[in-house]
């Protein structure tokens, strides 16, 4: 399988461990990246703030650049999924606006012709790759690993435009993945909720209230860890962990996974390379748990 | 006929004891509705059961509630979807949970206070039209397409769905919420009002105004009349921005403006540039940055030692504001004149009233012609 690459923004930033991750996963599973090292920032919801034009013509760029590749979109970050999609939908329901943006993208001989795949890993790992090929790469099974998972809201809102209505089990997959690698799916309030990072700038408190809270509730549900496919979540569910403690009141410390590397860990990839060494709230205890699980 | 189970969370103030689940059996088609159910549960099993209705039709906006967690109302969800839906994980048997609307106090079993929470913050941004000059004779006169872009806050039956589903509500009580914003950029958009600035001055300044939505979409996908409140949230901020060049107490406007320029500049996002320039903007912002800039950018200090600690911030371009590389070859170019494009034109596409185009796959004989079909742009 082979797939354009939008790794996006962050997970080249302050979770550079999300994209290490991802390349090391990929080599696993057989799925080749052909990265869009030229593409540009998706606008994360914040450029649309600004001017809904100017971020439909940035991501009509990206998805013109994925097109000449040949092969479907992929990228490892809800938000990038979401604010993509928006334009996404924007750009395909309208003709004549498609071709007004496609004039600011001429100069560079791009055209976005409607109707991209563009999927998170997510996504691709249980429509495309299939869980049944996963569960046979599977050499570490993740037995009696309790992951709580976390979705972010931008690859669960809204349904119509995220593709609900053809594939209704979206909001379903983290449990899936995570059983097919041998773990246990933690039910806890949190999972579907918001992270409150696009507001930890402009409004700290209730930011990290929230991000706090569902930490807070994956805990008493006896979560060993969180999985989320979102860097944006990773940066107020981790990052921002210890300052979210202070302001719910409670400690915390519960170690915050990206996707590939819960998925690295049981192909049988070991925690440092996976980059998890790298996290704020500590992940030594999965990695205690990984190694009482029985070869 | 089949026969749904439906686990309603009850409560009667009145008996001192706490909220509690009880379970009817309902037998109706499975067409029928949710809100069938409970009034043949209160007809026919118990008629202490309190549920807020009045049209059944989706029109009056009485019987919001929680459906297997997602604030709806309860007449326009049907058994059979509802069953379907509270049996996606766990298959066959599991009940339709209902529960009162979230974030509200609750009066008994399925009624809620709207006051404090609704009502309310719909009062607090004026919801009423606040003309300029001289009243007219007769009625106010303004060509029909420029209402056009309003019809879609208009379509409000306040029923509150959106505020029970709001996740920034659910963590800060103060936030003006989803259908108070709409109803303000009913307002906003009138041209037959002329207090714009003033009303989006006003909710800038007030902390819990447009930039204390998180952007988490629950209202999107609660609301049954296709109002999309975050939409309208999201347009309050871009003319009051934009239009009305005004900065908010939630550092908000600074934040977006800050986010774009870096893009036109880097093409993709420099993390430290953004902090420092959310803050700090600009000369002036360095030379003179507010006490809230001091206090945000000294609130992130402890975040980024821990960072340079674990490994996860250690290397230049993540330290030093602006050392982060720009876009590989003539790209950065071809950014900064997707900018200039943009910026002459502003185009905005509401696809409520747009609509969509029929699939462009299908053979344009397959498509049958649409009346009213909006084709022209």
């Amino acid at each position: 399988m082979k797939v354009a690459y939008w790794p996006g923004c962050v997970s080249r930033g302050f979770t550079p461990e999300l994209h290490g991750s991802m390349a090391l996963v990929a080599e696993q599973l057989g799925i080749e990246l052909v990265e869009l090292d030229r593409a540009n920032c998706c606008g994360a919801g914040v450029i649309a703030e600004h001017n809904q034009e100017l971020v439909d013509t940035l991501n009509a760029r990206t998805f013109a650049l994925a097109q000449q590749t040949g092969v479907s979109m992929m990228n490892i970050c809800s938000t990038c999924q979401g604010a993509q999609s928006e334009c996404q939908q924007r750009l395909d329901a309208d003709s004549a606006y498609r071709a007004h943006i496609n004039e600011a993208l001429a100069a560079e001989g791009l055209e976005y012709k409607a109707g991209i795949t563009n999927k998170n890993f997510l996504w691709v790992l249980v429509e495309d790759f299939g869980l049944d090929e996963l569960r046979k790469l599977v050499q570490r099974p993740l037995e009696g690993l309790r992951v709580g998972p976390f979705y972010g809201c931008y690859v669960l809102r809204p349904k119509q435009r995220l593709g609900y209505d053809e594939h209704p089990e979206r909001d379903l997959y983290l449990e899936q993945v995570i059983e097919a690698l041998g773990g246990e799916a933690v039910e806890y309030d949190g999972a579907r909720k918001c992270c409150g990072f696009p507001i930890v700038t402009m409004n700290r408190e209730t930011s990290l209230r929230q991000a706090g809270t569902h930490v807070g509730d994956a805990l008493d549900a006896g979560a060993d860890c969180l999985v989320t496919p979102c860097p944006l979540c990773h940066l107020n569910l981790d990052m921002q962990q210890p300052e979210a403690a202070k302001i719910t009141g409670r400690e915390l410390g519960l170690a915050v996974l990206h996707l590939p590397q819960l998925v690295g860990l049981a192909l049988g990839l070991e925690p440092k390379q996976l980059g998890m060494r790298k996290h704020i709230a500590s992940t030594e205890w999965v990695e205690e748990r990984l190694a009482a699980i029985p070869a | 006929m089949p026969e749904f189970q439906l686990k309603v969370r009850r409560y009667q103030p009145e008996s001192g004891d706490g909220p509690y689940w009880q379970s009817f059996d309902v037998e109706l088609d499975e067409t029928l509705s949710v809100l069938d159910g409970l009034l043949q549960v209160r007809d026919d099993k118990d008629g202490t059961l309190v549920v807020r209705c009045s049209c059944r039709a989706a029109i009056c906006g009485s019987c919001g509630v929680k459906i297997n967690g997602e604030s709806t109302l309860a007449c326009k969800t049907q058994l059979g979807e509802a069953h379907e839906a509270a049996n996606r994980r766990n298959g066959g048997s599991e009940p339709i949970v209902v529960e009162p609307m979230g974030n509200m106090p609750v009066i008994k079993d399925l009624v809620t206070d709207m006051e404090s929470t609704h009502w309310k913050k719909i009062r607090r941004v004026t919801p009423w039209l606040l003309p300029e000059g001289e009243e007219p004779e007769r009625e106010y006169v303004v060509p029909p397409e420029s209402m056009i872009d309003i019809t879609q806050s208009m379509a409000c039956i306040q029923c509150g769905a959106c505020v029970s589903s709001c996740l920034s509500l659910e963590a800060d009580p103060g936030f003006i919420g989803p259908a108070a914003l709409a109803k303000a950029y009913r307002f906003v958009g009138d041209p037959r009002d002329g207090q714009h600035e003033e009303r989006l001055h006003d909710l800038a300044q007030d902390p819990h105004g447009i930039y204390d939505c998180t952007h988490c979409f629950s209202c999107i996908d609660a609301c049954p009349k296709g109002v999309a409140p975050m939409d309208q949230i999201m347009r309050l901020r871009r003319i009051a921005g934009r239009e009305h060049d005004i900065d908010d107490v939630n550092n908000g406007r600074r934040h977006e403006e800050a986010f774009t320029k870096i893009i036109e500049r880097k093409g993709t996002l420099d993390e430290s540039l953004l902090l420092q320039e959310s803050y700090a903007p600009g000369i002036k912002g360095k030379l003179k940055p507010s006490g809230g800039a001091l206090k945000g950018l000294i609130g992130s200090i402890p975040t980024a030692i821990r960072g340079i600690r674990t490994g996860k911030m250690r290397s230049l371009p993540k330290l030093i504001p602006g050392v982060h590389h720009k876009l590989p070859g003539d790209s950065q170019n071809q950014v900064k004149r997707i900018y200039e494009h943009a910026e002459d034109h502003h185009e905005e596409l509401n696809l409520y009233i747009r609509g969509e185009e029929p699939d462009q796959d299908v053979p344009e004989a397959a498509i049958e012609p649409e009346p009213d079909e909006a084709g022209d742009r």
